[in-house]
């Protein structure tokens, strides 16, 4: 019902489906192309699919990417330049085509991070705008985690499970039905148009109940704390070489975090040498080239890589964003293809007694 | 430069499955475009037959076999101002340099009905063992896009950008998720370089390592995670001695998991 009606608004939507063995937000062909029972079992470096005994349509944590490369596109032009009739330059900005697109399940760990990626793309002075440009086009449907995985730890940094801010729409999924709730103008106007009737104070207790045991459930934390002091005080400790052992610098757990900001530019001239594009494309700082200055790498080695991810997501945020960089998705852990966890990483750099 | 002074480019072939040059042909209109803009003296797989003269850049396809290669790699070396080596037999060997350290004359004859034909080198080495290479392009085969990227940089006289990432980085750029995650295959992307476009993880399978090793290869820990997968170390060692076998990180490698005994 909630689809069709975005859908007729004219609305893209993007809802939950199945691709290559992971469950990720694509674009719904009809409004009841969302499936039931959609679940995933996570641990670190496994993401296995399973069923929700209870045909749920919001049973799953979360997948890969949700609303990341729908605002920061993985790969655009930014500008272009081609030489004209009189061999003069002529440059032009390329601005990607935003059509008004709902998203339909994101989760309260991706609210907060987009609030994080905002802070950065649209900050005063900086606006980007090809950001802005989807991002302004993006209509959020959140979803209350009830059925968080083990990977989870948004409860923890204050992030979830249940959406506060940030939503246009936000939902919680019971046993009979859903509980729906406006949280901008754009999003009471669709509610609106769904003339729904109102929630029992019953319903509205149950999603309140199902909140708290889905924070309950969660196994792994961060510490609330900023952990700025105590992570740069650290910053010979020998669990960086352990994990730099295990560590393949293979950038997916930046890729999947819906934190992580960095991108590369890089020209791609046409082989007629008449014009050329220059593209911003996702880079990590788990690359060579991340490091490189002038002459020489100040991150050459995958200790120092890690290090740099760790101490800027967990301590160097609070001094750009004031707050950390982590919003508890847990999708660093799930996704590392080596199962690096990072709260188990914190937790030994942080103790006291392995303090050398 | 001007288009007076077209820079003469040769393409040349040593031991090598032709594939490469392949990327070359299959460019498409870019071909046409590059044929406009360079003269192409030398690319028998094209046409144009002339290996001997001097050339502005050559592109040396396959490995050092034999040992004609090993003076006509000299030859070329000294009549070219740039050389650019493409693909894995060029940059590591090829798959024919399996046969590097256990070469046994007795297969030849076992193989070939006629053995006097064959005259291979014991070890099949790449273009910088023998001569100094300007640029390296790995992949096997190299794509188009890499072949464009590194003729307009040359044309354009900047140093073309050596792609040191891991696959990983195009895999997650398209949204591909992790097949190692989702479905325990034991995947070479994490320690392989980038320039494919995540082919075969694209295609839900797991990378082998076609375009050799990426910069700060951390194989220890992919074999590692390998045999947690439950592949035995002889798998293991398989996984790294495949197309880009003698690629000093891959040799390295599957020396590392036989030293350890239990291949």
């Amino acid at each position: 019902m909630l689809v069709g009606q975005l859908m007729q608004q004219g609305y893209q939507c993007f809802g939950p489906g199945v691709e290559n063995g992971a469950i990720v937000l694509h674009e719904l062909a009809t409004p009841d192309a969302i499936p039931r029972g959609l679940q995933a079992v996570q641990s670190p470096g496994r993401y296995q699919l399973t069923q929700d005994p209870e045909q749920r349509y919001f049973a799953w944590a979360n997948g890969p990417q949700a609303i990341k490369p729908l605002a920061f596109a993985p790969t655009e032009s930014l500008w272009r330049v081609a030489r004209d009739a009189s061999g003069t330059l002529q440059f032009s900005a390329v601005l990607p085509a935003a059509p008004k697109r709902a998203l339909i399940g994101v989760r309260a760990c991706d609210l907060a991070a987009l609030a994080l990626q905002d802070a950065h793309f649209l900050r005063a002075g900086a606006r980007d705008a090809h950001y802005a440009q989807r991002r302004d086009a993006l209509l959020l449907v959140a979803v209350q985690c009830a059925a968080p995985a083990a990977t989870c730890f948004c409860a923890s940094t204050g992030d979830g499970p249940t959406p506060t801010a940030g939503y246009d729409i936000a939902l919680a999924e019971l046993a009979d039905g859903f509980v729906v709730e406006a949280g901008s103008a754009r999003g009471q106007h669709v509610v609106d148009a769904l003339r729904l009737s109102p929630a029992l104070a019953q319903h509205i207790d149950d999603a309140r109940k199902q909140g708290e045991s889905a924070a309950a459930a969660q196994t792994r934390r961060l510490p609330g704390r900023n952990l700025r002091d105590a992570l740069m005080s650290q910053l010979e400790h020998p669990r960086w070489d352990a994990v730099a052992a295990r560590c393949l610098a293979c950038g997916n757990c930046t890729a999947v975090c819906p934190t992580c900001f960095c991108h590369a530019e890089v020209d791609q001239p046409a082989l007629s040498g008449e014009s050329s594009a220059h593209v911003r494309e996702w880079d990590s700082c788990f690359g060579e080239s991340h490091g490189h200055l002038h002459g020489f790498n100040v991150r050459p080695d995958i200790r120092s890589r890690y290090r740099q991810w760790l101490t800027h997501k967990l301590a160097g945020w609070h001094d750009q964003f004031g707050r950390s960089g982590c919003t508890g998705c847990g999708r660093c852990i799930a996704w590392c293809p080596v199962g690096i966890d990072l709260t188990e990483e914190v937790a030994a750099l942080t103790a006291r007694e392995a303090t050398p | 430069m001007t288009g007076a002074q077209k820079p003469r480019v040769a393409v040349h072939k040593f031991s090598s499955c032709d594939g490469c040059q392949l990327a070359f042909l299959n460019l498409g209109e870019n071909l046409l475009t590059l044929a406009g803009r360079v003269e192409l003296v030398h690319f028998a797989e094209a046409g144009p037959l002339d290996p001997e003269s001097e050339v502005d850049i050559a592109f040396v396809e396959g490995s050092v076999s034999t040992s004609e290669d090993l003076e006509r790699i000299q030859h070329i070396r000294a009549h070219s101002r740039l050389l650019i080596a493409i693909g894995a037999c060029a940059t590591s060997g090829g798959i024919q340099a399996l046969r590097n350290g256990v070469f046994d004359a007795g297969w030849v004859t076992q193989i070939y009905s006629h053995p006097e034909a064959i005259a291979s080198l014991e070890r099949s080495t790449p273009i910088a063992s023998h001569v100094k290479v300007d640029f390296e392009l790995w992949g096997c085969p190299v794509s188009g896009p890499q072949i464009v990227a590194v003729v307009n940089a040359l044309l354009l006289g900047v140093a073309p950008r050596d792609n040191v990432d891991k696959v990983c980085t195009e895999c997650k750029r398209q949204g591909h998720p992790c097949v190692m995650v989702t479905r325990g295959i034991a995947c070479m992307g994490p320690v392989t370089r980038a320039g494919c476009g995540a082919l075969c993880p694209g295609l839900g399978r797991d990378c082998y390592g076609c375009y050799g090793p990426a910069e700060n290869a951390n194989t220890d820990a992919l074999a590692a995670q390998f045999k947690s997968l439950g592949l035995t170390p002889r798998a293991v060692v398989h996984r790294f001695q495949s197309i880009n076998s003698q690629a000093p990180a891959f040799l390295a490698a599957a020396d590392t998991i036989r030293r350890r005994g239990d291949d």
